[in-house]
């Protein structure tokens, strides 16, 4: 088991290096950092000196790769490859573009507001859809089940812009029961979050309460539910006992990979009801075109997503004893 | 010539995936077994609905995929002639109505007078804040207390014109009701209905009303509903052009060839997927705004700079979404390449060319067809979530999300600017909707699984 884990996790540092290569390229080849300079000093007419001094003061004036110029070591560690690219494995971010302030102190702080709107999204509304779930798998094949389905299809078919901006409209603005945005330290969040964690688990209902229909009704078609209800078993008892365990294992990869980029946060939730998490950070930084915080945000989502996979894999070995460690 | 045709990149790629779906269509309908599992698909009435509704926002797309510059006139009619840098489309005649007509600013659906105050001069000479009268919207009416009567009545007259043109059509599918007895053409027929019943009285009274209200530079709001169509349309589409080759191509390699042809490919995916999605689309995108931002010698005219960015984004948002199409293609072809008849290819010394070609391709059509159509609609939502974010279309592009982005800011008016951001949703849903329900339909219909469970619910349906 240790090997096995083991072995997952040294599978997942190519795939890291891969991904900052990826970002590397995508962030300095495709355009050069005198690009981006243009881009964010805004008019067309800059100087080549407001460039220079642009690259100079962001740490953009080093060669890409490679310096020849430089000594020993420092040929390769005086590149802007090294400083904003391989620096991210130790998570030194560094300094935001746009306002200057450290990253990773920004992350720590923002952290907590993402959590506690994406905890509570995460397990209630996983309690929801799969209770929901089991209910249509219970009654499938009847007009109640048939319902319950179209209900997911129309609600799976709505953009989550739509449950946003109606939930604010009819919530805060027509019946007053919460404020429209905003948050607060402490306890005195909850009032704020409210709204947006009953929208989100509203938002994801649709979609997930089908799939894990569908992954209920394809277990209960086995040969093992007939055995169990033909040797006497009530039908609740096989729905609990049976189905719901197995049907469990599909459920579980889809949902541990999530569980790390929980802390990432919801970009668009968090940034219409102005909770200060990394969701909103993160948007902020897209519109304001602050590439320094993009990049680490692109990082760490990968390193959260793979911390997943190995999660996955690990769970998966835990609940399903047919999995063997090869 | 009066007028310059202009083909922006993603007209011709819409037409061109219009005629490779003909061409398919046409494949299919002359083998039995291609046609099956779509035999089975337009035997479902959710599934026929869904496609006439889908037809007609096609056809809203497609007329807006004819692009033209007008000439400008001149009064020298031997010199060549000058056209405008104003790109139009056949969708813009037909409703120039629609397009000429601009208010000043937000009109309520189906107002007489603006939604904000103005100063305006009476006659005895007095200065007066009130709402004016719209420039266009009802300024027939010489008493406004005939508004209620006359749309009432407007709109009965669209009714009736709208039966007309249903009963023309019930008539004119009579020969094809015959050939094809088994598909449900109430259900076609009933989905024709609904979409008259809506158009006829909107359109009549599009004619002297802004049916949907205006927005804040008074552009009226049916209007850019309808050019919205077309960009989504554009996304759910084009976006699917990128991902299939690449999906296809990696995936059954991967299934197929194993090895280190295998691990690649997946290491390949494993990265890609490993990037949260949005924000790799976001950072894409970025990249692309800077590169057309610093090289704008290369448009001549906006309309073509924005549909770079249009084509642009469905590229990039083809390049992130393959991953998931692969993973099953190679799931599916590893499972394929261990069968019998792929070994026995095997020892008669068919080359792997042609074993994928021949074999394992045609074998996993059925997913590559459930994949498509089922991101559509996954498509259509994410370009409105990616607009709101700003990595999305052009801002000057019309597209459901930047309508609601657009809209958005006027949530904290009193009364709230309503109209723009209903009709963005209204629309949208509808398209996503008839497109999921079809989606469904089509994987009933094709997937090999469903079949092999299923008599009893086909048995149930012909009855």
């Amino acid at each position: 088991m240790t090997a096995y884990i083991i072995r997952r996790i040294l599978y997942a540092i190519p795939i890291l290096i891969g991904v900052n290569l990826l970002t590397f390229a995508l962030f300095f080849v495709v355009n050069t950092p005198d690009d981006m300079a243009r881009m964010q000093l805004g008019s067309k007419r800059v100087t080549p000196e407001a460039i220079e001094k642009w690259k100079i003061e962001y740490g953009y004036d080093r060669p890409l790769l490679w310096d020849s110029k430089a000594e020993g070591i420092a040929k390769a560690t005086h590149t802007i490859f090294y400083e904003k690219s391989l620096k991210l494995f130790t998570f030194s971010f560094g300094a935001s573009e746009a306002d200057k302030r450290d990253i990773a102190n920004e992350i720590k702080s923002r952290m907590w507001p993402s959590l506690a709107l994406a905890i509570p999204v995460f397990l209630v509304g996983l309690a929801v859809n799969i209770t929901f779930a089991l209910f249509l798998a219970f009654f499938r094949a009847t007009y109640l089940d048939y319902s319950g389905v179209v209900l997911c299809v129309v609600m799976m078919s709505i953009s989550t812009l739509f449950y946003i901006i109606g939930g604010q409209y009819l919530v805060s603005k027509l019946l007053h029961l919460v404020p429209i945005s905003g948050y607060d330290a402490g306890f005195d969040a909850a009032k704020f979050l409210v709204l947006p964690v009953v929208i989100g688990i509203i938002s994801s209902f649709g979609s997930s309460a089908r799939l894990y229909r569908t992954l209920f009704v394809e277990e209960m078609g086995k040969d093992y539910v007939r055995t169990a209800r033909a040797k006497g078993l009530a039908d609740t008892t096989v729905l609990f006992r049976h189905v719901l365990k197995n049907a469990m294992i599909p459920i579980l990869t889809g949902v541990v990979v999530v569980i790390p980029l929980l802390f990432l946060g919801s970009l668009i939730a968090e940034s219409f009801f102005g909770i200060p998490g990394l969701g909103s950070y993160t948007i902020d930084a897209i519109q304001a075109q602050d590439f320094a915080v993009v990049r680490s945000m692109v990082f760490l989502g990968s390193v959260l997503y793979i911390v997943g996979l190995v999660l996955t894999d690990i769970s998966y070995t835990l609940v399903d004893p047919r999995v063997r460690f090869e | 010539m009066p007028f310059l045709p202009v083909v922006l990149y993603t007209d011709a790629l819409i037409w061109l995936l219009l005629a490779a779906a003909g061409a398919y269509g046409w494949y299919c309908s002359r083998h039995e077994h291609l046609a099956a599992p779509w035999v089975r698909v337009f035997r479902n009435p959710a599934a026929v609905a869904s496609a006439v509704v889908l037809a007609v926002y096609l056809l809203i797309a497609l007329s807006d995929s004819l692009h033209y510059r007008p000439a400008l006139d001149q009064k020298d009619t031997k010199a060549a002639a000058v056209y405008a840098v104003e790109v139009r489309s056949v969708l813009d005649v037909a409703a120039s109505h629609l397009r000429g007509r601009a208010e000043k600013t937000y009109s309520a659906p189906l107002a007489t007078r603006s939604f904000a105050k103005e100063q305006i001069e009476r006659a005895d000479g007095k200065v007066e804040r009130d709402f004016p009268r719209l420039r266009f919207g009802g300024a027939h009416l010489k008493d406004e207390g005939d508004r209620a009567a006359d749309i009432t009545l407007k709109a009965l007259f669209g009714l009736a014109a709208a039966a007309v043109a249903w009963g023309l059509i019930a008539f004119g599918v009579r020969p094809l009701r015959r050939r094809l007895p088994d598909v449900p053409w109430h259900a076609a027929l009933a989905a024709a209905a609904a979409i008259l019943a809506l158009a006829g009285p909107a359109l009549w009274l599009s004619a002297s009303y802004h049916v949907l209200g205006t927005d804040k530079v008074g552009q009226d709001i049916l209007y850019l509903a309808l050019k919205s169509v077309r960009t989504s349309i554009v996304i759910g589409t084009i976006t699917t052009l990128v991902l299939l080759p690449l999906g296809i191509a990696l995936g059954v390699m991967a299934g197929y060839f194993k090895g280190w042809v295998d691990d690649t490919i997946q290491y390949l995916y494993t990265t890609l997927n490993s990037i949260p999605g949005v924000l790799l689309i976001a950072a894409a995108v970025l990249m692309v705004q800077v590169y057309i931002d610093t090289h704008p010698e290369l448009f001549p005219t906006s309309a073509q700079r924005a549909d770079l960015r249009l084509l642009l984004l469905c590229i990039i948002l083809g390049l992130t979404s393959w991953t998931g199409l692969a993973r099953l293609l190679r799931g599916e072809s590893l499972k394929l390449s261990e069968l019998e008849y792929i070994q026995a290819a095997h020892a008669f010394g068919v080359s792997n060319t042609r074993i994928l070609a021949r074999h394992i391709l045609p074998n996993v059509a059925h997913i590559v067809i459930i994949t498509l159509v089922l991101d559509f609609s996954g498509f259509v939502l994410a370009e409105a979530v990616l607009s709101y974010i700003g990595v999305g279309v052009d801002p000057s592009t019309n597209s459901f999300g930047t309508m609601i982005n657009a809209a958005r800011l006027e949530m904290a008016r009193e009364p709230m600017v309503w109209w723009s951001l209903a009709a963005a949703f209204g629309f949208m849903l509808v398209l996503v909707l008839a497109a999921n329900l079809l989606a469904d339909a089509v994987r009933d219909g094709f997937d090999p699984r469903v079949r092999a469970a299923g008599p009893v619910k086909l048995a149930a349906q012909k009855t």
